[in-house]
Parts: C-alpha cells; structure tokens; sequence
C-alpha cells in the first residue's frame, strides 16, 4: 500500500457515499433513511477535507463546518416533519406513507 | 508509518460500522453505528491536520445531532423493521450496487485526483477563524436564517394541535 | 484588511429587507388577539415582498457589483430574477390570505416561512460562491419542506412534506458531493474562479462526475425528469397557494444556480445530461398529464414538461451565445406569471379542506364565476403555447434558439409535445365552459365570490401572462441584458 495518499481518503469517501445511497433507496424506516443521508453528508465533508489538504486550500475545510451546521439542521426539521407524520399515521415505514404513490 | 496504521484501522472501522448501520434491524443499533462512523471519522479528519473540523464533528455531529435521532427514535418507540419480500431483494443487488459505485467512483477519483500526496498542513482554528469571519462572513450571518427557520419549522410541525 | 462597506450592504438589500419583515411577521404575531384575523400578518408579509421589489430596483441602478469578498454579484441576470421572486412572492401571499384562515394554518410561521424561504431563492440568483448557493439553496428548500406540510391536520400534506423532505435531502447530498468533487478538481469554490481554473487544467475526469451530480441535485429542484417522481404527490399535498409559490419561485432560483454553475463557469460535460432530462421531462410530464383527474396533480406533471421545455433552451446554449440563456430567462418569467394564477384559482375553489381539486369539480364554473374562469382559462392557453399569452412566446424564443443551434431533434420532440399538451389543458376548459354543473353541488361549493386580495392576484398573473405574450420585447431585451452580464 505505501505512502497513504489523497486518494485513500476519497475512496472510504465514495464507500460511505455508495453505502449511504443504498440505503435510502433500500431500507424503509425513515429514521435509517435520515442516517443513510447523513452518512452521504460525511462523505462529502470526507472529501472536502481530504481535498483540502491536497490543494492546501483552507475554504474546504470551512465549507464542511458549514455542511455540519446545515445537517444539524436538516436532522431538526427532518425529525420534526417525521414526528408530525408519525401523529397523522402511527407508522415510521416510508413504503406506508401510500396515500401517495410512492 | 504511524499514519498507514491509524489510517487502516479507522478507515476499515468507519467503513464498518457503516455497512453495520445498514444491516441492523434495529434503529438503536443504526444510531449507534453512525456515532462510531462519525468517531472514526473524526480520527481521519485529525489524522488529516484538520483540528477543529475534528472537533466540530464530535461535538455537533455525534454530540447533538445523533442524540436528537436517539431521542426521536425513543420517542416515537420504533421498533424492529420486519423484512418485507423487496427489501430481501434489494440486499441481493443492494452490495453489488455498492461495489460498482464504489469501483467507478475510485477510478473516476484515481484518474482526476491521481495519487496525489497529502501536502502540508494547511492551518489549524486561526486560520478557520480568520476566514470564517471574513471572506465568508456573509454565508455565516446567512447560515442564521437557516437555523431560525429549522427551529420554527420543527417547534410548528412537533407542537400538538390545540383544538 | 478591507472593512464591510455601505456597497456591501447594498448588494444583499433585498434580502435584508425580506429578513426583517419576516422577523417583524414573528415577533408581532403573539400580539394578534387570539381568535382574530390574522390577515394584518399577512398584508405586513406583502408590504415586505413590495419593499423587496423597491431595493431590487435601487440595486438595479448600479449593476454588476460585487460584494462580501466577492460573495454575492449583482448584475442584470440577479436583478432580473430578484424581481420574479418578489413578483410571485407578492401574488402567492396575496393569494394565501383568505387561504390560511379557511384551512387554519398557523399564519405567523407561515408568512414568515415564505418571506425567509425568498431570502434564499434571492440569495440563489446572486450568489457567486458554491458555500453562499448551497447555505441559500439549503433555506429555500427547508423551508418549502415545511410549508408543505402546514395542512397538518391532514395526513396527505405530512406525507407530502415528508416524501419531498427525504427525497430533497437526498438529492442536496448528490449536489454536495459533486460540489466536492468541483473543489476537489479545482481547488476553489468560486464560481468565478472555476472557469479559469478547468480551462488552464486539461481533461479531468472528476469534472464530467462533479457536474453530473451537481445536475442530478438541481435536477430534482427543478422537477425534471428522471427525477420528478416526487412532484405529483408533493403538488398534491401541500396547499395549494404553496404550491403556487414552490413550483415558480424557487424554481426560478434552481434555473438561476444552474445557469449560473453551467454558464458562468462554463463546465464541460453537461450538454448530453441536460438533453436525455430535457427530452425526458417533456415526454414523461405531458404523458403523465394526460390521466389525470385531479388538477393539482395534472398541473404538477404539467410543471414537469415545462421544467423539460426550459431545459430544451440549456441545450440550446451550446456555442456561448445569449439566444438560449435569454430564451431560458424569459421562459422562466412567463411560467411564473402564468403558473402562480392557474394555482391561484385552484386554491381559490378548493375550498375547505381543499375538497374540490378534481377536474370534475370545475363543470360549470363559467356560468358560476365568470371571471375566475376566464382568467384560468386564459392561464391555460399560455400553458399550451397560444399567440398572444406569455407562454407563446416563451416556447417561440427557446424553439427558435433550439433551431438555431441545430437541436432539430429536440425541437421537433418539443413541438410534439406541446400538441399533446394542448390535449389536457383544453380538457379542463371545455369541462369549465361546456359541461353542466351536476346539481349536488350547488350550495356549498363555488358559491363563495372571490375576495379583493384574491381577485388583485389574479389579475396581476393574468395581466402579467398577457404582456408578455403581446409586448415581450421589453422583457426579453431585459432577459438578455442578463445573459450578457452571466457570460462575462
């Protein structure tokens, strides 16, 4: 393996990327399908902060914390509209939310 | 050297748990894998030189935003997720699927990024500091509406309906 | 170091207009007497969208300026979109007013909602820095997730919310991850600053992943195909003077990003997306259209195509002229215009609990509510593309720009499309006009006339659909105006 280089990151960046898309295109409960975005949101900051250090270029690091606080409040309004949902339905399941197709 | 290890052991952790977040039945058990995806990862981002995203990431990642899926996952009292006929068959093409983004993303990677060395530390709180109160000064005061509008958008779509 | 200056402020004017009245909206609402009207909020709200349009106007003065370290860009093209928001900002309030209280959604936070989700769209059309686009496409997305689920009392407008949460986080997480991929292949999150960058640098594959993705994330703010599977069912939950607002003016701003992040900086690598979308949404919406029964629903697959006929004028850009930005400029303007009243109406007759959304409900309108019919009738026929509305023009500039730039194919799938489109839309009229009003419904629904701020809304959409369709110049002069301050 060698030196790890730039790349190395990346990769566990495209797996947390391509684990995180499964999964809210698989799984049915709405909290996971919240993580799996989450883990899509980790990877990108993987990346900017990995890219970063190659460049030397500060903003990318700057943008992850600004990645972080939209997630924080993301997750708010995200479980806020499930809570909501949840008092409507008494389901979490998103294949149940079929008043709509899905 | 030191780095080629650390670097093994949390990527191969990070990884890990997030396949784990993924296979478990249980939300509980999801939630406490992203917390070990995001410690693991915030092992990377100090083994990368970046101090305060590393500290930010504890600290608000596993910090505040898990224990608000811990805490929705208790209060809604989520229970196991019962395994319908097309979720099996997403699991069959589910980890090729893996395996093919990820394959096509690292060459994508490895052909525009190359193998790049790291490059030297880049500035630790300071120079984030220094940036973060400047030249993106306004994405920052605007970051304000954002987080106003969260809080009122879960305190108008949480709060119990008085009739 | 360089202080922040008075042109500082000046460059995010509107936005700090509509700030503070959003603010203000929040903190005099617990002074509203319980159980009294809350229109007062809502006037308050409209005076807001007005003032906005007045800053807009002053920025308008002093084009091309840069501000906050090169943050925000005002020029021709962010004028021009300031002015759609605040324009359907302005209508879809008026429109909400009576609205609200009929459905007894919470006015302050929703008035506020809508005031700081423009804030955002503002934002998106003058932003210059990927961080700024995505912290201010972040707030106009939050905060349509949670108007659309303000009917909360329904289980359809939680679904709706919910289902256009999960799959709009998503696709913010695609666009991300192609915005790192962008900062990864040119080491800058500018957008000024990308162009320069991959012209010196020569191919680079991340580049062709980086804006691949950044479409399929603004793909899905667009609704267009192959990911608008979300709009139907979203359109059909949430209320309707939301969707009146959701499906024009954050749009406008999505068009405005995507300009912006293709033109601009000049990325290679998009024109084969935007064409497979382009042909798509045309296709899939005006086939989804086609069996409908209810209107919102048909009016989201509607939006669907036209989100393809829009996208027929990225394509058309091909060799850096301004024929087709201008043409998708202008398009994005007379949608608005038109779309904003056609959802006006339908939140107009819903009525309580938004009950009659059904194609059928509207047998008889013209005898019924004159007027309304005429307006929406008219409305209709700018959808479809008839001489003398706004729409005519619009599918004329971006078709002939299609021609121009030796796009026969799309074209000719356009004009295709724009038949069979005529289809649904004339459906609903010759319902309205020729059918009989079945007796049942007599009393109760439809009988209630439609109220002054209503009615002012209504006009100002059809007045604005009949301008451009019979002056179109000054707007279009002013639509290429903008394409020439994008390109420089």
């Amino acid at each position: 393996m060698g030196e790890i280089s730039t790349i190395h990151y990346l990769v566990v960046a495209a797996a947390l990327f391509a684990i995180g898309t499964i999964g809210v295109l698989t799984r049915r409960n709405v909290v996971i399908i919240l993580m799996s975005i989450e883990l899509i949101l980790n990877a990108v900051n993987l990346n900017l902060v990995a890219f970063s250090r190659m460049h030397g270029q500060l903003p990318g690091q700057v943008f992850s914390i600004f990645i972080i606080t939209d997630a924080a409040a993301e997750a708010a309004v995200g479980l806020g509209i499930l809570i909501a949902f949840f008092r409507n339905k008494e389901t979490i399941n998103a294949d149940e939310v079929d008043l709509l197709k899905w | 050297m030191m780095h080629t290890v650390l670097f093994i052991i949390f990527a191969v952790v990070c990884v890990a748990a997030a396949i784990n977040l993924l296979a478990q039945r249980h939300p509980i058990n999801s939630a406490l894998s992203l917390i070990v995806v995001m410690g693991s990862l915030a092992l990377l981002y100090l083994l990368l030189g970046a101090e305060f995203v590393a500290a930010v990431q504890i600290i608000i990642y596993a910090g505040a935003i898990m224990v608000l899926f811990v805490f929705t996952i208790m209060l809604l009292n989520a229970g196991e997720e019962e395994l319908s006929k097309s979720s099996r068959v997403a699991i069959v093409f589910g980890v090729p699927a893996v395996a093919v983004i990820v394959a096509a993303l690292a060459y994508i990677l490895s052909r525009g990024a190359g193998t790049a060395a790291l490059g030297d530390f880049i500035g630790g709180p300071k120079e984030i500091g220094r940036l973060l109160f400047r030249d993106f000064l306004l994405p920052f005061e605007v970051t304000s509406v954002l987080i106003l509008i969260a809080i009122m958008g879960a305190v108008v779509l949480a709060r119990r309906e008085e009739r | 170091m360089n202080p922040i200056t008075n042109t500082d402020y000046v460059t995010i004017l509107p936005e700090l207009v509509l700030a503070a009245f959003g603010l203000i909206v929040m903190l005099v609402e617990p002074f509203v007497t319980k159980g009294g009207s809350r229109k007062p909020l809502g006037y308050l709200a409209c005076l807001g969208a007005l003032a906005s349009l007045a800053a807009t106007w002053y920025q308008a003065g002093s084009p091309y300026t840069q501000g906050f370290f090169k943050m925000v860009l005002v020029d021709h093209f962010s004028v021009f979109f300031h002015v759609v928001i605040a324009l359907v900002l302005f209508v879809a309030l008026l429109g909400s007013l009576d609205y609200v209280e009929r459905q007894h959604i919470r006015a302050g936070e929703f008035y506020a909602l809508m005031l700081f989700g423009a804030v955002g769209m503002d934002l998106m059309s003058s932003a210059t820095e990927l961080v700024l686009i995505f912290i201010a496409l972040e707030i106009s997305s939050i905060s349509t997730y949670i108007l659309a689920g303000m009917r909360r009392r329904v289980a359809i407008s939680a679904e709706a919310s919910l289902k256009y949460f999960l799959l709009g986080s998503f696709a913010t997480g695609f666009f991300l991850y192609g915005v790192s991929l962008m900062f990864g292949a040119t080491g800058t999150t500018s957008i000024l600053a990308i162009g320069p960058q991959l012209h010196a640098g020569g191919f680079n594959p991340l580049v062709f992943a980086a804006v691949a993705l950044m479409f399929v994330g603004l793909g899905f703010k667009i609704a267009s195909a192959p990911f608008h599977v979300w709009t139907p069912d979203v359109y059909e939950g949430a209320p309707a003077p939301v969707v009146a607002f959701m499906s024009t003016a954050p749009k406008a701003a999505a068009f405005a990003v995507l300009l912006r992040v293709l033109f601009a900086a000049w990325t290679p690598g998009w024109f084969w997306p935007v064409w497979i979308s382009a042909a798509l949404s045309m296709t899939l919406g005006n086939i989804g259209a086609l069996r409908q029964t209810n209107i919102k629903r048909m009016l989201a697959y509607s939006s669907i195509a036209h989100a393809g006929y829009l996208l027929v004028a990225f394509a058309a850009s091909k060799a850096a002229d301004t024929a087709g930005i201008s043409a998708a400029i202008f398009y994005t303007a007379a949608y608005a215009a038109m779309n904003v009243g056609a959802f006006l109406v339908i939140s107009h007759l819903a009525g309580e609990g938004e009950r009659f959304v059904a194609i059928d409900d509207y047998a008889g309108l013209s005898r019924r509510q004159p007027a309304v019919a005429a307006s929406l009738a008219l409305l209709l026929l700018s959808l479809i593309g008839i001489p003398a509305t706004g729409g005519f023009f619009a599918k004329f500039y971006v078709f002939s720009a299609a021609l121009q730039a030796n796009l026969v194919g799309l074209t000719i799938l356009g004009l295709i499309n724009s038949g069979i489109a005529a289809y649904y839309y004339l459906r609903v009229i010759v319902v309205m006009y020729m059918r009989e009003h079945p007796a049942e419904h007599e009393h109760g629904h439809g009988a209630e006339r439609i109220t002054i701020p209503e009615g002012v809304a209504l006009t100002l959409s059809v007045l604005a659909t009949l301008y451009l369709g019979i002056m179109p110049n000054r707007v279009l002069q002013l639509a290429i105006e903008a394409a020439k301050d994008l390109l420089r």
